[in-house]
């Protein structure tokens, strides 16, 4: 798959303090893709390179094999997460204006926000101003603006904050909905379970350093422990589970049941495949409970930056 | 349409769509005017009382001489004891007591002429007085050497100096004031418009900042263009404003004017009709003459370096206004930035008021109209009393050169501050900012 983005060894240092320490990335055409770290690890540093917003000390970034010029911000979307609308503006004519600043004709760009206003419903706020919305409608018409000139490329800062949790999922959907129809999405958040759901890819960023790239699963893959949650119902579970102990790594586990089982985590080594594990679990009692333990995205990023510090 | 353009034109429709703008572009000339009209009322009022005061002259000599006038009606109390013309004139509350004694004719060097009174005249009553006893004193004089007072006033001489230059141009005075006053007025202007409209400027770089905006928007336009299309979009809305004030204060200034001139009674308006009569002779040179000096001013030369300085001013001074609105987060920490802007144009303003008029063409006046940052102000002043053309060219090259690199230093802390939130930055710290 051919990349739409490609950040090559990118630095960016303000004074003494390097925000950005040879970073790459590489973001493929039609992915989600995650750019995680905490807090002042120099994600926003990256995406306002990738924006043009600050230029980089060193470094290059490609944007469909073209070295980034201004006239590519047309390509790209972008919802910052410090956001925010002129307040004493109406409603319509910021978006207008918004939208053509993205280099949309008037008239383009009135037809393109008819279409969104009426998909969100809110055709009434076009004459309203910004001060008499909430922050959470105010959200609502800083995405329309984002996403209006149907970019190649958007990039979601935090986009979920503000939104209640039904607007959060009207706001999700349409992302996976422009996914759908070839834009290419970067999104940069702290919450783990919307990574989790949404991402293919994932970068992680700590310290001014990029310490993880790929795609999900392979991240996933190469974070499993070969380990399996394993619900066993034997008559003297005593005596198996100290025979398990002594074959297999074993540590207790805690899930719900509706019988007495007995619980654990089996980890295996390289040499015993699953299906063995399984044959050998089937000889000691019926098996009720087999599955392997995948790490979470949120268990790869403690890990990796703990790892890191 | 280009985003420059669009730009400037919501600056411009956000400046004047603001109802403070719009409130205060239709109610300054009314205060204006209001205010003037007032104080020309109160002038009025304060000149129609008639002050009563009374004079014990022991020398008989002034019987004739006060007049009674608009301003002031005399009584003679010199027939009474000088203690008695005291207390009727306490008693009869006059405004106060004028006693010339005996002594004070030669002269006025025996005793002094003394004034009585509970609160002190004022300074025009006191003249008159002093005039008249003066004038009588003189001719008093001049009758006792033998002279003769009507040959005296015939072979007064009156001289008026005629300023010529050597290609022969011939100035006078007057043309002298009209140059100030067209210098004055128009290095006065442009700080009023420096200081109201980057204000503005910079009011509205806070307000995207405090928004949250700017950084929506600068993923769509460089900041510099961003800056650009502030400073211009507010300009514009300047000029409108400028021009609305000028057109509504010249009318409401001229409904005025009738208002008043209705307000006199008839006998004072014939009255002012006579003296017009007699002074419209005066009237009608001063015009042609101003007229005449108006003619001689080389415009075309002045209203073409008036745009230039006035643009290149504006500039200059905006550009900086505009990066102190992007280092701050609100209007008040933008307070300790102020003295660059302030000090140069108050410095222009003093050099082009004290030093200009006093010596167009002096060392100080040269020099600050040299110095980009008061040039605008004191070159000018000096332009209407005829600089050399490379004076100009000089300083105008300055102009423009440090324009650019105000700008663009400017930019760059506009580029760097308007992402910068929750600190208040220090002088150190913007010079950090312009090398990131």
């Amino acid at each position: 798959m051919a990349n739409l983005l490609e950040v090559q060894q990118a630095t960016k240092r303000f004074g003494t303090f390097t925000a950005l320490n040879n970073v790459s990335i590489q973001v493929p055409k039609g992915s989600i893709f995650g750019l995680l770290g905490p807090n002042g690890a120099g994600k926003t540093t990256l995406i306002r390179i990738i924006n043009q917003i600050t230029l980089p000390d060193e470094g290059n970034v490609l944007l469909d094999n073209e070295p980034l010029q201004p006239h590519h911000v047309k390509d790209i979307g972008y919802l910052p997460e410090e956001r925010g609308l002129y307040k004493s503006m109406k409603v319509g004519e910021q978006a207008l204006y918004l939208a053509q600043l993205k280099g949309l004709s008037k008239t383009e760009a009135k037809e393109r926000l008819k279409y969104w206003f009426d998909k969100f419903d809110i055709t009434h706020w076009w004459d309203k101003k910004i001060q008499e919305l909430s922050k959470g409608m105010a959200q609502k018409v800083q995405f329309i603006v984002t996403v209006l000139h149907r970019p190649k490329l958007l990039i979601f800062d935090e986009p979920f904050s503000g939104f209640d949790p039904i607007n959060a999922n009207v706001i999700k959907d349409e992302i996976l909905q422009l996914q759908e129809e070839g834009a290419t999405v970067i999104f940069s958040t702290h919450r783990m379970e919307s990574v989790e759901e949404l991402c293919d890819h994932i970068a992680l960023i700590h310290k001014s350093k990029k310490i993880l790239e790929g795609k999900v699963t392979d991240i996933k893959k190469a974070y499993k422990t070969n380990t399996f949650e394993v619900g066993l119902l034997a008559d003297n579970s005593m005596q198996v589970y100290a025979e398990l102990q002594d074959k297999f790594k074993v540590v207790p586990a805690d899930f719900k049941t509706i019988d007495d089982q007995l619980k654990m985590k089996i980890t295996l080594d390289n040499n015993l495949s699953s299906n063995e594990l399984l044959q050998y679990l089937s000889n000691k009692g019926q098996v009720m409970r087999f599955n392997e333990v995948i790490p979470g995205v949120n268990e790869i990023f403690i890990k990796t930056i703990t790892d890191n510090e | 349409m280009s985003n420059l353009k669009l730009i400037i034109k919501r600056e411009f429709i956000a400046r004047v769509r603001n109802k403070t703008f719009v409130v205060m572009t239709f109610l300054s000339p009314l205060i204006m005017v209001a205010m003037v009209s007032l104080i020309a009322w109160l002038a009025t009022l304060n000149n129609d009382e008639v002050r009563k005061l009374a004079f014990f002259d022991e020398t008989g000599l002034f019987k004739n001489d006060f007049k009674d006038s608009d301003a002031i009606n005399y009584i003679d109390y010199s027939l009474l004891t000088l203690n008695d013309a005291k207390d009727s004139v306490v008693l009869k509350k006059l405004d106060g007591l004028l006693y010339i004694p005996e002594s004070s004719t030669n002269s006025g060097q025996g005793l002094p002429i003394q004034f009585y009174s509970d609160e002190a005249p004022s300074i025009s009553t006191l003249n008159t007085i002093e005039s008249i006893i003066t004038t009588k004193l003189t001719n008093q004089n001049f009758i006792e050497k033998g002279l003769d007072i009507e040959a005296i006033e015939n072979s007064r001489a009156k001289v008026e100096i005629q300023l010529e230059n050597f290609s022969g141009e011939k100035t006078s005075k007057m043309s002298s004031y009209i140059k100030m006053i067209f210098g004055g007025a128009a290095g006065y202007f442009l700080m009023m418009f420096i200081i109201i409209y980057g204000n503005m400027v910079m009011r509205s770089v806070i307000e995207e900042k405090s928004n949250r905006i700017i950084e929506i928007i600068i993923s769509s336009v460089k900041p510099l263009q961003l800056m650009m299309g502030k400073i211009l979009g507010t300009s514009f809305a300047g000029i409108l404003q400028f021009a609305i004030w000028v057109i509504l204060g010249g009318v409401l200034m001229f409904i005025a004017g009738i208002f008043i001139d209705l307000d006199v009674d008839p006998n004072n308006m014939q009255e002012a009709l006579k003296l017009l009569e007699k002074n419209q002779g005066g009237i009608v040179a001063n015009a042609t003459e101003i007229l005449f000096e108006l003619k001689k001013l080389p415009l075309l030369t002045l209203l073409l370096s008036f745009l230039i300085y006035f643009i290149g001013g504006y500039f200059l001074y905006s550009s900086i206004y505009a990066a102190i609105g992007a280092a701050v987060d609100s209007e008040t920490d933008s307070q300790q930035f102020m003295l660059p802007i302030i000090l140069p144009l108050m410095l222009g303003i003093y050099v082009g008021f004290f030093s200009v008029i006093e010596n167009p063409h002096g060392t100080v006046a040269t020099v600050f109209s040299m110095i980009p940052l008061t040039s605008p102000i004191v070159m000018l002043m000096r332009i209407p009393f005829g600089v050399h053309w490379w004076e100009v060219l000089i300083s105008m090259l300055l102009l423009i050169g440090s324009i650019i690199f105000i700008t663009w230093l400017a930019g760059r802390i506009y580029r760097v501050g308007i992402l910068m939130y929750g600190k208040k930055p220090t002088y150190k710290e913007l010079f950090k900012w312009m090398k990131y």
